[in-house]
């Protein structure tokens, strides 16, 4: 038993703090993939023809019967394989957003089928167009019912975005990895690394209140 | 490909059972974390809620690597499958508390009220009228918990455990055909969490409320 010494953490602030900010970086923008890459595979599982409305289906299907860390490794050294060599870095946004992607597709699909048919015939019988009885009669009551969801897709996107160290990015547990490879230290980083996902989940959580809040207010 | 798979199936044995055992022990700590969350004495109540915050609030990955990398340095010494099945086990444990918790809320409060003014106690009316219906509300909720734990035993591939990701991992270095090892590791994937769903799907008609 080697006991416990955090004072070694004071030389090292700097690569978790960045690691940390990495960390929020890659989650920003694999959040956004998977927002809008959710908005096409829901559109698309919904109303696209079958020859597009099938893979797609295929596709979220096996991203939701496989672990994310083997979609990882797909992504990251398979794609070298068929000659598409890309860096750790997209491959982990690239990875956690498609994965996440297919998690909200399932939420907006279901928010906009959970619409009441009768708004949209409503609307048709009023004579709006196809495109606009969905854009304003559906999609504003549907948005409601996704938001949520999404936050707590958002929320799991954050803490899943830590796998992405295996593939080599430099986010907040491979910076903790980097640290112990010289201290030899483990648990102190590893536990400080918790605190620091702990503080990213609390300060994103406090967000989403309030984005939830304000959904709520416009009903 | 064919000469890989036998190593594969093997694999995928050892993800089924540490899923299983990790199911098990969490759903043991469910049951307590529940209890502690709806508990009357306020300091179970706190710890049921650390529980759930500290395991819900901070990656399971890294949850593993504290507990097996971090572990010998505060006495705990464990084998990578040990390590694996503890922390698979107490974090989704952490999630199922709150399934168990939204279940047991989820049953209207008068069948509580009316079977403690029949003159049962506290633990009867949970026990004979409050529990039964919670459960049949939970096997949905609860079964996606397992299957989100079969997708997250993956991560123990990571503290060296050889189960099905380990193994593709293994493979694609070796072999540096990536889409055929992917494709093994994904169907055998595909298949337990086919079973585990249907099985799901049998118990959940079987109990459902008719």
């Amino acid at each position: 038993m080697q006991g416990l010494d955090f004072s070694v953490l004071s030389d090292y602030w700097g690569i978790l703090l960045a690691g940390a900010g990495w960390t929020a970086f890659l989650t920003a923008c694999a959040a956004i993939l998977a927002f809008f890459g959710g908005i096409g595979f829901a559109l698309a599982s919904l109303y696209a023809p079958w020859i597009i409305r099938l893979p797609v289906r295929f596709v979220a299907w096996l991203f939701m019967g496989t672990p994310l860390l083997l979609q990882l490794f797909l992504i990251y050294f398979g794609l070298v394989q068929i000659g598409i060599d890309i860096p750790a870095l997209a491959a982990g946004i690239i990875g956690l957003g498609l994965h996440f992607a297919v998690y909200n597709a399932d939420v907006i699909r279901a928010a906009i089928v959970a619409v009441d048919p009768g708004q949209n015939e409503g609307a048709r019988s009023l004579g709006l167009s196809r495109f606009q009885s969905f854009r304003y009669v559906v999609v504003p009551q549907a948005i409601r019912n996704v938001v949520p969801p999404l936050g707590n897709n958002l929320i799991a996107l954050l803490k899943e975005s830590a796998l992405v160290s295996v593939i080599g990015v430099a986010e907040l547990v491979h910076a903790s990895q980097l640290a112990i490879s010289e201290t030899f230290r483990p648990f102190e980083f590893y536990i400080t690394a918790a605190a620091l996902y702990y503080g990213l989940n609390a300060v994103l959580e406090f967000g989403l209140g309030r984005v939830e809040k304000k959904v709520e207010v416009t009903r | 490909m064919v000469k890989v798979t036998p190593f594969f199936v093997e694999a995928a044995w050892l993800t089924v059972r540490i899923s299983f055992l990790a199911l098990v022990l969490g759903l043991v700590l469910a049951c307590l974390g529940a209890a502690a969350r709806l508990s009357r004495h306020r300091v179970w109540r706190a710890i049921g809620a650390t529980y759930v915050s500290l395991f819900r609030g901070t990656p399971a990955l890294i949850q593993l690597f504290v507990l097996y990398f971090g572990g010998p340095q505060v006495g705990i010494h464990l084998d990578p499958f040990a390590a694996g099945v503890i922390g698979l086990g107490f974090n989704i444990g952490a999630y199922m508390t709150e399934t168990i918790r939204g279940a047991l809320l989820a049953v209207e409060r008068g069948q509580a009220e009316a079977a403690r003014s029949l003159g049962l106690s506290r633990f009867q009316a949970l026990r004979k009228v409050v529990l039964p219906q919670a459960a049949r509300l939970m096997i949905r909720p609860l079964g996606v918990n397992a299957i989100a734990l079969i997708k997250g035993s993956a991560l123990v591939s990571a503290i060296s455990v050889v189960e099905l990701t380990y193994t593709a991992q293994r493979y694609i270095g070796s072999t540096y055909k990536p889409f055929e090892m992917f494709a093994i590791a994904a169907a055998l994937y595909l298949i337990i969490i086919h079973i585990t769903a249907k099985a799901i799907a049998w118990a959940d008609g079987r109990f459902a409320v008719r």
